[in-house]
């Protein structure tokens, strides 16, 4: 490949010689968007702007624009107006939120357009025709954004509110903390410079009347959760918690009624207080995980093309199609029903469904399903199953069968909580006894020591333990694009010794690459050809050439080929028959797969086959799990032949071909029953069930839909090392959780002793309970610094032992 | 003695004061999207045409 010439004005791509707008534009829809811009007076966003290059380049011209019926979604209120939520792809900056709300906010009929920057969201609300919605959202397009509209009310809606209920109790539990302990620390200097006993009295009011209602509201998520666990028998973290808080403020109120000196306000409330800011950033944090993942999901839906008998063309959600209608499917589009073809002839990329990874030829007659891609030619479908009766339900129907074990798994905190809970209980009830009936002390002061032991072991340092380190363990993975979508996925990652991958578009990348290298005179001619197509093998091909320029006179022949003048006459590229080649022609060599000829008057054909192609950092990522000793399969419902291949080629020794998504799951179920933990990374819709089945999962961010909704962890981009660097920060959060369990237990060793025999003050609690807090918070913030040592020195498989701590 | 039955109500009227602020903050959506609330600040609005019709605009709860 040549060097780049120069960055394209637009979009910041590097310009190609075979760019048509070259040297300052890489295609001609940046030239169009950048004169747009200078139009309208703009062009003060390229100064602003900041590229991410994590983001999808601002390339008109890479997606078709106007997919979608936008007025579907959007509603009009009472005044006449209306409002439509969308997704936006391509936000690389402030800079862009500006520019959109900006091109929006010039159209006179835009009453609002509101972008929230952190879920990628628009809020637009205009007056009008609903269906002007178009012509309002043409510019924004035709900068290179991409535009999706969606229902926010089938969206996350009950993590959103969740998280503003922690925030408001959060809000409330600061403002008492806060005064309560202005209060207090007034009595803790009482205590050495003689404040009247009236003063304290009242200070002790004042703080009561703060704390109890405040630990009322700010508690009710820990009284939920610990009520709910005791209705199932069960004890989690919430219930010492909850009990810790009530029984100090019962007994706080209790002296200060007496006009005791000591009461442990500020301890319950400060506790709550801590409590809660570590639950909202692990809520957080998680909610940003799923919300990006909701973006990458919404990203990949698509509108379905519906002819209606009158022979129009209207664009619908697949879950409206009914049996019977007609649906057109674009060449590189991916079919959205299940149906049969009715007219058309093309190759159909099934790998999603079937793993296999040879497009399989269509013509009319032959049955599709949802989630395949159709490659080169428009098909015609007539839909013939919806909702319960498609492929996709019946895989759905498998799923939930097989995620009813990991259901069953408990965390590490409630396992800790499940052990904890009864030993302070008793040592409490112990402590009471004691002093009452041995130590010969009146009942209201043995219950006092009782109550402070309670107090001082309250699991402030052992409640944030895991979440802290959560927080920060999600929060790097999201950093790298790796997206962790459920609470329990890090720690499951430790557990596992084998792991199960998936073959097309996990282990490859599921898109075509030239293999076989043809003449190179030939691959230039027929890439410059190429150049002129958006057709996936097209696109194949220039990538295979490099830098090439488009020819001029290509006409594109849809589903058929490119055909261009040359000087002896038409040269064609395309399928076998547009190329005049004998069905049973000779073929070179033994390679299959999709194929590509180029015909050249009074020269034989040049054939071009293509196949997916592994990730480039396949072998590595494998070689390395392999030296840290996991246990290895791969798992294909793609041809014996082609597995085999792959396997030996990455030194994968156990495989199997052409497996059922039934055969998956029951192949994981059956080592699982063995007591085996396995990682399942797949992308198909065939995974699906494998992927709920196995211990902890993860699938790519261009896997279907249900298999990214299976799988605890989503990964982006091209990388297969995300396998590597989810198990590595899994393994050192773990680490770290351990150790501030250990922290918390040591902290609880010299403070039990003193509280048992009495001579624990509220200052001295509130002292222990801050300092073991924040060690514990220092503690996991260690996962920020990235040990300077060589990968996977100290990662081998979770031992027996911690297995066992797993069951 | 006197000056504190003046100050401790002073002290938690501005406490309420500043939770009642951000609870109402939190209400009317000036927390859904910190990461544009931290940039928007940034922007020029001297090429932004007055549109005239932007009216008081809250992110709504749906």
């Amino acid at each position: 490949m040549n060097a780049p010439l120069q960055s394209c004005r637009h979009c910041g791509e590097p310009v190609t010689a075979m760019s048509p707008a070259a040297p300052d534009f890489c295609c001609a829809g940046c030239a169009g968007a950048y004169e747009l811009l200078g139009e309208m007076g703009l062009t003060s966003y390229y100064n602003r702007r900041a590229i991410d290059p994590k983001v999808r380049a601002l390339r008109p011209d890479e997606e078709e624009v106007a997919n979608f019926d936008f007025t579907e979604l959007a509603s009009t209120d009472n005044e006449g107006h209306h409002h439509l939520n969308l997704m936006v792809d391509g936000i690389h900056c402030a800079a862009c939120v500006w520019l959109i709300e900006t091109l929006l906010q010039r159209n006179s009929a835009v009453l609002q357009a509101r972008v929230n920057m952190t879920t990628r969201r628009l809020r637009l609300s205009w007056q009008g025709e609903v269906a002007d919605i178009e012509d309002i959202i043409r510019p924004v397009m035709q900068m290179g954004y991409r535009l999706i509209p969606f229902d926010p009310a089938a969206l996350e809606q009950a993590t959103t509110s969740r998280n503003k209920e922690l925030l408001r109790c959060l809000a409330v539990a600061g403002f008492a903390a806060g005064n309560v302990m202005l209060l207090s620390v007034s009595v803790w200097a009482g205590y050495f410079q003689g404040m009247g006993g009236a003063t304290r009295d009242l200070f002790h009011w004042i703080s009561a009347l703060i704390a109890l209602p405040a630990a009322a509201y700010a508690g009710l998520p820990f009284y939920r959760s610990a009520i709910g666990a005791i209705r199932n028998r069960r004890v989690n973290m919430d219930v010492p918690i909850s009990l810790g808080v009530i029984l100090a403020l019962g007994m706080s109120l209790a002296q200060t009624i007496r006009g005791e000196p000591h009461a442990y306000f500020d301890s319950a409330i400060t506790l709550l207080f801590f409590l809660l800011i570590g639950r909202y950033l692990d809520g957080r944090a998680r909610g940003q995980a799923r919300s990006a993942a909701e973006h990458l999901l919404s990203l990949n839906a698509r509108s379905i093309t519906v002819i209606e008998p009158d022979g129009t063309r209207r664009l619908i959600a697949p879950q409206k199609a009914t049996p019977g209608m007609i649906v057109l499917a674009a060449a590189g589009e991916r079919i959205g029903i299940d149906g049969t073809v009715i007219e058309g002839q093309s190759d159909i990329d099934t790998s999603i469904i079937t793993g296999e990874s040879i497009p399989v030829l269509t013509r009319p007659g032959t049955t599709v399903f949802a989630g395949t891609t159709n490659i080169s030619a428009p098909l015609r479908i007539e839909v013939t199953a919806t909702g319960g009766n498609t492929l996709l339900s019946e895989i759905v129907r498998l799923m939930e069968n097989a995620e009813q074990g990991r259901a069953r798994y408990v965390a590490i905190a409630d396992r800790v909580a499940k052990a904890y809970a009864p030993v302070v209980h008793t040592l409490s009830l112990a402590t009471f006894i004691g002093w009452w009936l041995i130590g010969g002390i009146g009942w209201q002061d043995a219950l006092m020591n009782a109550i402070a032991v309670l107090i001082i072991t309250c699991p402030c340092a052992l409640a944030l333990a895991v979440p802290v380190v959560q927080v920060i363990a999600t929060g790097r993975l999201l950093r790298a694009g790796i997206l962790v979508k459920s609470a329990t996925a890090l720690e499951r990652l430790t557990k596992i010794t084998g792991i199960i991958f998936d073959k097309t578009g996990t282990l490859t990348t599921g898109k075509p690459e030239l293999v076989a290298q043809p003449p190179e005179d030939k691959l230039m001619l027929a890439a410059s050809m190429a150049a002129n197509s958006n057709h996936p093998l097209s696109r194949a091909l220039v990538r295979a050439a490099g830098n090439v320029t488009p020819q001029v006179n290509v006409s594109e022949q849809a589903g058929l080929g490119l055909m261009m003048q040359g000087p002896a006459g038409p040269v064609r590229l395309g399928s076998r028959t547009f190329c005049d080649i004998a069905e049973n022609a000779d073929v070179p060599s033994d390679i299959t797969g999709p194929e590509l000829w180029l015909a050249e008057p009074g020269v034989a054909p040049t054939r071009f086959v293509f196949r997916d192609t592994m990730r480039s950092d396949a072998p590595d990522v494998i070689e390395t799990l392999r030296k840290r000793g996991f246990d290895m399969t791969l798992l294909s419902g793609d041809r014996e032949s082609t597995v085999r291949q792959l396997a030996q080629t990455l030194g994968i020794p156990n495989w199997q071909a052409r497996m059922s998504p039934t055969d998956k799951a029951n192949h994981i179920q059956t080592r699982s029953d063995d007591g085996k933990h396995d990682l399942m990374v797949g992308d198909g819709i065939n995974d699906a069930p494998a992927l709920a089945a196995a211990h902890a999962s993860m699938s790519p961010a261009t896997a279907a839909e249900i298999s990214q909704n299976a799988a605890d962890i989503v990964f982006q981009g091209d990388r297969l090392g995300a396998v590597i660097e989810a198990i590595d920060v899994a393994r050192k959060a773990d680490r770290l959780v351990r150790q501030n369990f250990a922290l918390s237990f040591a902290y609880n060793v010299i403070t039990i002793p003193l509280a048992v025999s009495g001579f624990v003050t509220p200052l001295f609690a509130a002292i222990a309970m801050s300092s073991s807090s924040l060690i514990v918070i220092a503690n996991a913030l260690r996962l920020h610094v990235k040990s300077g040592k060589p990968e996977g020195v100290d990662i081998k498989p979770a031992t027996e032992l911690s297995q066992q701590a797993g069951t | 003695m006197s000056n504190l039955l003046l100050l401790i109500p002073i002290a938690l009227f501005l406490g309420l004061l500043g939770l009642g602020a951000f609870l109402w903050s939190l209400r009317s959506g000036q927390f859904d999207d910190m990461e544009g609330a931290a940039n928007r600040i940034l922007f020029d609005d001297d090429d932004v045409k007055p549109s005239g019709n932007s009216k008081k605009f809250h992110q709504d709860e749906s």
